[in-house]
């Protein structure tokens, strides 16, 4: 099974100073899988992401990438591995090309190489018609695409990104996802990206949900929510204590107070909204009924909402 | 694109290669924005005739040929030595830029070694301020100086070494700044207060006058690398040495080696900051 992983993150901790940013964090990320690492901002995303960079090394536990420790074998990891930092990384008075070049250089790839690797990537993504443009003259969404061909030029068996679409206009988010999917399938790549956004999460083979440091769910994002059964209903009160009790206590149901919105998980009646609208009008402000999403299953687990979270 | 299926090639990185290319980015970017070529070498240029001109009549040096040197020639080298120090503070400085940029990232989590990515921007902006100072080189067509071929050619190897030492000391401070204002003061405390003790400004007194003030003059000047450049620069120009009488000046043999042995540890300073972790990576 071992030869099927192509990430193995095991007992994972990382602090700075007294703050705590990973706490015994273990997963294990397939080959040839799209990985989404979802958490709101500050639950310790990009120091998983850069742990598996290889830009620092952990504190406690081990990190393995194909087999070999980030800490022991960085080099050989460091072959394996195509990185694209939320940061861009390109330099923006170059071209793309002079760009592509550098990198081409930093991995090894003899002159040729580099020529045939530079025009087959930059097609594939579809910036060649770009590559005499300096970066600075390019728009984001373009850049990205350099700085996604960038990480691809030596032909990583990985491809770890950290919040990839930030910064970009729907069409060009839309785009960037279009072109990832795309080569993972083509390719087989194994894909591990972080993201704090819910729709983006939901598109991955498989999640992990980061909260303050800690792993709170592990699995494909169709099983997460089908978890928590039934329908979802949000009713928002100017009295949520009062409704809360009377629910529990009236009508028996499981419902959760969460940051002012009330939440009943787990309902398959399909006439149970209109019943609760009629019987509790004068608390009820807005109530709505929805399919589980990746955010109720946040909330499930870590009692609270994922956009209060950070 | 490769199938993953199969292990992707360990490729042998050329540390000389990385280091090429990363020395020709420092020039292409350098080139590319022009301010900066004209924010190097303008200001000494500048400050060169100004003072040069301001104070020719109230500055002479005596020489040991009992000839007068003016204040113009008196200040070529100094200044010469302050356009190689303008250029590698601010090629130093983009290593800062190349950290909030980005670019740096993808530098420190590539398969090349610190040595590699040291040896890439110190040559780069060794190159840069070389070329800068040679160009400034063209001012000294207009002094009184006998040019021959080797002796421009071992000054502009002189110049080479130079600013390699300068870069080197440039990029172990500018390593651990996370902000291009903090570079500005130390290039203040440190940079600029050497260059005015290594007798650009003014020569080294003699040890031994009797004044305090002079004999910490003295010593403060003589331990400073750049004193030893200012020196075999200006003996390489012009043939003449100051009088021994009232200035002390180093021999070209010792200025040679005080400036090799300064550059290379420098440049093992520069290897050993680079792999510490900064504190903006530890966030």
């Amino acid at each position: 099974m071992s030869d099927q992983l192509a990430i193995k993150f095991e007992n994972l901790s990382y602090h700075y100073g007294d703050r705590q940013a990973l706490k015994q964090v273990g997963f294990e990320v397939y080959r040839g899988q799209l990985f989404s690492l979802l958490g709101p901002n500050g639950s310790g995303k990009t120091t998983l992401f850069r742990l598996l960079s290889t830009l620092i090394t952990p504190q406690e536990g081990s990190l393995r990438v194909f087999g070999n420790d980030v800490s022991s074998a960085a080099d050989l990891v460091r072959h394996d591995l195509g990185v694209v930092f939320q940061t861009p990384g390109l330099d923006g008075k170059l071209t793309a090309f002079e760009n592509l070049a550098v990198q081409a250089v930093m991995y090894g790839l003899s002159k040729n190489e580099t020529q045939v690797r530079i025009a087959e990537v930059s097609e594939q993504l579809g910036v060649a018609d770009r590559l005499q443009n300096k970066v600075d003259e390019l728009s984001g969404g373009l850049r990205r695409r350099v700085e996604l061909a960038k990480s691809l030029l030596h032909c990583p068996r990985l491809l770890i990104m950290d919040e990839p679409t930030t910064g970009l206009d729907p069409s060009a988010r839309s785009d960037l996802w279009n072109y990832i999917r795309r080569l993972q399938q083509s390719t087989g790549m194994t894909v591990f990206l972080t993201t704090h956004l819910l729709e983006e999460a939901d598109q991955a083979d498989r999640i992990a949900i980061l909260n303050e440091g800690e792993l709170v769910a592990l699995n494909k994002p169709e099983i997460l929510r089908s978890e928590l059964g039934g329908d979802v209903i949000t009713i928002e009160s100017q009295m949520p204590e009062a409704l809360l009790e009377l629910l529990s206590s009236e009508a028996d149901l499981d419902a959760r107070l969460i940051d002012g919105q009330i939440r009943i998980t787990g309902q398959s009646d399909a006439f149970l909204v209109s019943d609760l609208h009629r019987k509790y009008k004068s608390h009820i402000q807005q109530i709505s009924v929805g399919k589980p999403s990746l955010e109720d299953v946040f909330i499930t687990r870590t009692g609270h909402r994922f956009w209060g979270a950070s | 694109m490769s199938d993953s299926s199969e292990i992707s090639p360990v490729r042998q990185v050329s540390w000389v290669r990385v280091a090429e290319s990363l020395a020709w980015r420092e020039l292409a970017r350098f080139f590319r924005q022009r301010n900066r070529v004209i924010g190097a070498i303008g200001t000494p240029l500048f400050m060169w005739l100004l003072f040069g001109f301001g104070l020719e009549r109230s500055f002479e040096v005596a020489t040991s040929e009992n000839t007068k040197t003016s204040f113009l020639e008196y200040y070529f080298p100094g200044s010469l030595v302050l356009i190689l120090m303008f250029t590698a503070i601010y090629t130093t400085i983009s290593v800062i830029e190349d950290r909030q940029a980005g670019f740096l990232q993808g530098v420190l989590i590539a398969p090349v070694s610190r040595h590699a990515m040291v040896a890439g921007k110190v040559l780069g902006g060794s190159v840069i301020a070389m070329l800068q100072g040679t160009l400034f080189l063209g001012a000294g067509l207009f002094l009184d100086v006998s040019w021959s071929l080797s002796q421009f050619s071992t000054l502009v190897g002189v110049l080479f070494l130079a600013s390699m030492m300068m870069t080197c000391i440039g990029f172990s401070f500018a390593w651990k700044m996370e902000s291009t204002q903090g570079f500005h003061a130390i290039m203040n405390l440190v940079l600029m207060p050497m260059w005015l003790l290594s007798g650009a400004f003014f020569p080294v007194p003699v040890s031994g006058s009797g004044q305090i003030s002079q004999e910490v003059l003295h010593w403060m000047m003589k331990v400073n690398p750049l004193t030893h450049v200012v020196s075999l620069v200006r003996n390489l120009l012009y043939g003449v040495r100051l009088s021994e009488e009232a200035f002390w000046e180093p021999s070209q043999s010792i200025s040679i080696l005080v400036i090799v042995v300064a550059t290379a540890l420098f440049y093992a300073l520069a290897i050993k900051v680079c792999k510490r972790p900064i504190a903006s990576d530890l966030k």
